[in-house]
Formats: C-alpha cells, sequence, structure tokens
C-alpha cells in the first residue's frame, strides 16, 4: 500500500515508525516536541521542531523519548554519540547543517572515530537529521549545503534523499544502521508530496537511483538538484536527445557502478551539485569518473554549482546563486558544441 | 520606576526624550516589520525585538560609535540603539542594494561596522568571543573603547558563553555581557532549559559582578548599565548584567506561541510595557510634556513610513553582487 505525502510528513512517519519498533530509538534536539515543562501545553500543540517536522511525536512516545535540549549544540551531539555507543539509538536533529561549526568536534572528532580508535569494539548507532539548502532567503548561515565536509570524513555515512518515499525509507535504513549517519533534508523539500509506502521498508545505502533513463547525457544530481536536473531533461527530451538523471542517494557510501554503467552507456557526464564549487561532491564523483571511467567520456564533464561565495540574502542573488535548468542545458550545449539546445 | 536620585539628577530632558524615541523607533521599526512580513513581503526568516527595548536602548545610550556591540538573530533592536540608519535597515531586510549590508545579509546578519555594531548573527551563542574580540583591541590600543555582548536566555546555556567570559575576565577585557532574559529560547523556558535560578549566578564562577535589574524599566538598564560601563572604561574588568524582559512576538515570525501563557502575555505586552512606563514616568517627572512626546511618536512614524517607502523602491542588487566582497583580494 501507497499514499501521497509530504517530505516532511514522510520522515515523521520515518521516525514514528523506528520508534514504534525499537524502544531504544530516541529524539534529541532544541525542541523537537518544544514548551517542555509548560503545565498548559499539550502534546498535540506542541512545536515538533522549528519546522513542524517532528510534530506529534512526543505525543505518541512522550518526553522520556523525545528529548528537548537547551541551545548547547556540541552538548546534545556529543551526548547522543555515547548514548548510541552506550545502548541506545539516537536520533538527534541538528537544526540547520550550519550549525555543525558549534559541533563539529563530536562528530568529526568523537562520533566518527570512535569504533575505529577503539580496535572495532564499539559502535555509534547514531542518526544526525539536518536541514541544508539555499532558496528561502535564509541568508548566508542558514542556507548552506554541507554534505561534503561530512563525505571527506572516514566513519561517517551521508545521506541525502530527494523524494518522499526515499526520505522515509532511507531514514529507517538510517536510523537502524549501527554507524553514524548524517542525514540531509532540503528545507525546501518539506512541502514536496509524493508517493511513500506504508509501514516499514527500507532503501539500502550505497545504491543510486536511476531518476530518469536516457542514452544521451547522464545527470548526477543530489538532493533537491535531482528535480532541477529532471527539469533539464524534459526540455532536453523536446530538443530530442535523452537525459538519463541519477540520484546517488547517499554520497558515503557513492555507488561509483551505476555513475559509470551510466556514462559507460551515455559518453556525457553533467552533475549537479549546489554546494560550493571547491572539494565537494561534484568534483568528487568528477574524479572517479575520470580515474575509473576515462574511456567512456566523449565529452569533458561539466559541474554545476553555487559559485565560490557565502549564499546571499537577497532573493534576486539567491536566484543566480543556484543550479538552473538553463545552466545544465547550456552545459550540454557546450559539450555539443550544439548553440540550438539553449535556443527556444 | 525605581531608580536612584543620582541617576535622576543626571538624566536631563533631552537625553530622556532621545531614549523615548529610540524604543518607539525599534517598537515602531517590529511592528511594521511584523506586518509587511504577514503581507508577505519579506523574503527569509525575522525574530522581533519588541518588548525589550528598553534593554537595548538603555544599555547603547552610554556608548559612542567607537564602541562595539555584537547582537543576536534577535538584531534590529540592537541597531536602532546603537544608531543605524532606519532605511539601510530596512532596505536590507527587503534584500536592496542600498541596505546596510548591499542586501547580502538581511534581517539575521545586519550590520554597520561604522557604527560599532559589529552584526546580527545567525549562530546562537555567535556573539560572545566577537566580543571578547573588540574588548581585546581596546586593550591592545590602550583605547577606551568598550564592548558590549547582547545575548538571549538560550545562549546562556551554549559553550561559547563559558569560553568568552572566562577569557574576559582573566583578560580584565572591557566586556559588558548583557543577558536579555525573555523567558524562552525558542519554544523553550527558561526554567527548563537552565540549571541556574539566574543567569546573573553564573559570574560568581567567573569572579566577575553579576547584575540582576527589571529589564522592562528603562532607568533600572539605564543605570545598571552605566555603572558597568564605567568600569569597563577605566579598566576594571567585565560584568554580567541580566535585564529580566520579554519578547512580545514569537521565536520567528510565524511561531504560533503555544508555550506561552495568555494571561502572561497580556500582563508583559500591555500592563508592563517599558514604553508605555517610560512615557508615563516622563510625564509625572516633568521630563516632557504629552504633546512633545506626542510629536516625537508623530515623528517616527512618518520615519518608518519613509523607510520603508525606500525599502520597496530601492533596486535590487546588481548580479555582480553575488561573488563580490567574498574576499579583499582573491588571484
Amino acid at each position: 500500500m501507497t499514499k501521497i505525502i509530504t517530505f516532511s510528513k514522510a520522515i515523521n512517519e520515518a521516525i514514528s515508525t523506528a520508534m514504534y519498533k525499537d524502544d531504544d530509538v530516541v529524539l534529541i534536539g532544541i525542541d523537537v516536541a518544544g514548551g517542555a515543562e509548560v503545565d498548559h501545553l499539550q502534546d498535540q500543540e506542541a512545536w515538533g521542531g522549528v519546522m513542524g517536522v517532528t510534530q506529534g511525536i512526543v505525543d505518541k512516545f512522550g518526553r522520556d523519548r523525545v528529548i528537548d535540549t537547551p541551545i548547547a549544540e556540541a552538548g546534545f551531539i556529543g551526548a547522543s554519540v555515547t548514548a548510541a555507543a552506550t545502548g541506545l539509538r539516537p536520533i538527534a536533529e541538528l537544526m540547520f547543517n550550519d550549525f555543525i561549526g558549534s559541533c563539529l568536534d563530536e562528530v568529526m572528532n568523537q562520533g566518527a572515530k570512535l569504533r575505529y580508535m577503539f580496535g572495532g569494539k564499539a559502535k555509534v548507532p547514531l542518526t544526525i537529521r539536518t536541514m541544508h539548502g539555499a532558496g528561502y532567503s535564509a541568508a548566508a548561515q542558514h542556507s548552506q549545503s554541507l554534505y561534503s565536509i561530512f563525505t571527506h570524513i572516514p566513519g561517517l555515512k551521508v545521506v541525502i534523499p530527494s523524494t518522499p518515499y526515499d526520505a522515509k525509507g532511507l531514514l529507517l535504513t538510517s536510523i537502524f544502521d549501527d554507524d553514524p549517519v548524517i542525514f540531509f533534508e532540503d528545507k525546501t523539500l518539506y512541502t514536496m508530496k509524493g508517493e511513500v509506502g506504508d509501514g516499514f521498508y527500507t532503501i539500502p545505502f550505497g545504491k543510486a537511483d536511476i531518476k530518469r533513463k536516457g542514452k544521451d547525457l547522464t545527470i548526477v544530481a543530489i538532493g533537491k538538484m535531482v528535480h532541477t536536473a529532471l527539469k533539464a531533461a524534459n526540455q532536453l527530451a523536446k530538443k530530442g536527445f535523452e537525459a538519463e538523471v541519477v540520484d546517488p542517494r547517499t554520497l558515503s557510501p557513492l555507488d561509483e557502478e551505476t555513475i559509470l554503467d551510466s556514462v559507460a552507456k551515455t559518453g556525457r557526464l553533467i552533475i549537479v551539485d549546489e554546494a560550493y564549487p571547491r572539494c565537494n561532491a561534484a568534483t568528487d564523483i568528477s574524479a572517479m569518473v575520470v580515474d575509473k571511467g576515462f574511456d567512456y567520456l566523449d565529452a569533458p564533464i561539466k559541474m554545476i554549482t553555487a559559485p565560490h561565495s557565502p549564499v546571499p540574502f537577497s532573493p534576486s542573488l539567491e536566484k543566480l546563486y543556484l543550479p538552473t535548468p538553463e545552466k545544465i542545458l547550456a552545459a550540454f550545449a557546450e559539450i555539443m558544441g550544439d548553440n540550438s539546445i539553449v535556443t527556444k | 520606576m525605581g531608580t536612584s536620585k543620582s541617576i535622576l539628577a543626571s538624566l536631563t530632558s533631552e537625553k530622556a526624550k532621545w531614549m523615548y524615541r529610540k524604543m518607539l523607533e525599534i517598537r515602531e521599526f517590529e511592528e511594521t516589520v511584523h506586518d509587511i512580513f504577514a503581507k508577505g513581503e519579506l523574503p527569509g526568516f525575522v525574530h522581533l525585538y519588541a518588548g525589550e527595548e528598553a534593554v537595548a536602548v538603555g544599555v547603547c545610550s552610554h556608548l559612542t560609535d567607537d564602541d562595539s556591540i555584537t547582537s543576536t538573530h534577535r538584531g534590529h533592536g540592537h541597531c536602532i540603539a546603537k544608531g543605524c540608519d532606519l532605511d539601510g535597515m530596512m532596505a536590507e531586510i527587503y534584500g536592496k542594494v542600498t541596505g546596510l549590508c548591499r542586501g547580502k545579509g538581511g534581517s539575521m546578519h545586519i550590520a554597520d561596522i561604522k557604527k560599532g555594531m559589529l552584526g546580527a548573527n545567525g549562530i546562537v551563542g555567535g556573539g560572545f568571543p566577537l566580543a571578547v574580540g573588540a574588548g581585546l583591541t581596546a586593550k591592545v590600543k590602550k583605547t577606551d573603547h568598550v564592548a558590549v555582548c547582547f545575548f538571549g536566555d538560550g545562549a546562556n546555556n551554549h559553550g561559547t558563553f563559558h569560553e568568552a567570559i572566562n577569557m574576559a575576565a582573566i583578560w580584565n577585557l572591557p566586556v559588558l555581557f548583557v543577558a536579555e532574559n525573555n523567558g524562552y529560547g525558542e519554544a523553550s523556558t527558561y526554567e527548563y532549559a537552565s540549571s541556574c535560578t539566574h543567569i546573573a549566578d553564573r559570574a560568581a564562577g567567573y569572579n566577575i559582578p553579576g547584575e540582576i535589574v527589571d529589564g522592562k524599566d528603562l532607568l533600572a538598564v539605564y543605570e545598571a548599565a552605566e555603572r558597568a560601563v564605567n568600569r569597563a572604561r577605566k579598566g576594571e574588568g567585565p560584568t554580567l548584567l541580566e535585564c529580566k524582559t520579554y519578547r512580545n512576538y514569537g521565536h520567528f515570525e510565524g511561531d504560533t506561541q503555544t508555550y506561552k501563557d495568555s494571561e502572561e502575555r497580556m500582563e508583559e505586552e500591555e500592563q508592563n510595557d517599558c514604553i508605555k512606563k517610560f512615557r508615563n514616568y516622563m510625564e509625572t517627572q516633568g521630563l516632557a510634556k504629552p504633546e512633545e512626546l506626542d510629536e516625537i511618536e508623530d515623528s517616527v512614524k512618518k520615519a518608518l513610513e519613509h523607510a520603508v517607502k525606500f525599502g520597496e523602491e530601492s533596486p535590487n542588487p546588481d548580479p555582480s553582487e553575488l561573488t563580490k566582497d567574498v574576499y579583499v583580494s582573491y588571484e
């Protein structure tokens, strides 16, 4: 059975499903319930996170398992690391991924390395859910897409869903995975609706999903850029080109095989990543393809990313900041040497 | 209003009217932003300062443009109290090139270095070490400048609070840490999130003075801030000043505020309003005539109408602004 729900609701459902299934799963973070110890407040009226994503979960599971924290990221993310290592399976919410500045040590030096440093004698079944993405004029400290920082660090797994269906399945996989996982939620996708399966289901890590099949061009796109890529693919179809859109879904581990197989078929690769252009997922995937699939390529790889600049506040500038279908078409026109691709 | 005679003696009619005007500018600015945001005409996230005016104005009335302040995500009030231009602020919130930050910062990063306003801040607890840095500059350069760190009760549980206040104390820096305890960090109460009865109690752990004042009483803030700023200017080190206050709006615009008690809201927003109380005080003490205060109100309303028009009609930043000012130079 399936139903149509929002990306936000899909995440909410995954958390509830996991908490019903396993009493060790707890939700912890700033106002994940909201209004702790306020007498008049009914749990069903509590915030459920700053964007309301976890609304209603405290009503189902109570405040022993849905834990509001002070605004103290180093404190509660660090505590979640060892809560995981000592028997719980925490879902910690780092409200915006930008706030990793306040708790990078706890993730990078503690959570990611515990198992290795302890000779494999510990495990850290921790999921850190965090919001990312530009598009809401949330400015330079609330709009970044920082997944490449985490992809760089051994010991962490990095998940970026692009649809409600993937969000639910990948979050359930994350929660029941025994390693620390950073789970990215694009704030501009929360209201997006899509088909989602009922009950418990998982989606394996390291398995890319081909969101559209095609033979002329491979577009690898991360997170909400999948939808930008699909729009570009639809426009290209009108010009007689069929683009294949590959959604890696997890950057660590990365499904190299699906990407290479697609490039082997199409001979052309455009990577769309809304992160900063240096040392990002696009450069990483590009290097992998050059290394392992050079002979498949009929044209240079193109990367469509943000500029090397913080995210601007002004909507007029933010529009220019993000990758667009037009930028993808322009890149394809360039590698094809065919200007008619960008003209109407 | 419980204030000592010495302060009253030093409070001129002119200064009192300036403070009244600044509080009104903040209130009117925030009410205006509230209205235009509700109409969907403003981008991004906004966090309003209405209700807390007495804190920013009571403290900043002792500062000059050479003194620095650090602020919070709720920063419009600090900007106005520190003398930032209303037109430039409103244009910034609209994302226009005429804004204080050329439209690139927005509400959460509004700043004016020339005025000593080192920025609103999107990171809770971000301001503590930044204020210490400004204090360090004053000490090394042997100026009598001071730095003020405005922070909310939510931030007092952040790790940066400890690191920064400890450093300010060991180096005896001219920094004033001003807690705006409005009772709520986002949707959590102060009592839930903090282990200490008062934020000022924490000063004892750093061997610095900690003082608690009624943050709804402009003159109480004014008087305590004067002492703390004077101490800092004389090289006697930092102070932690806790102002008990209340935010009239939610954590952010759009917040349903279900965690607040309706009677508490009524009392704080109506009976205990800092602006009404100060106006009443000025009239009874003969610091200003009612018609003078009405004139100030009219003038502030006009200034805000002008600011909105300026914000609306100003041009967007040029596309070249997107990658400009990431660095001073980058070759």
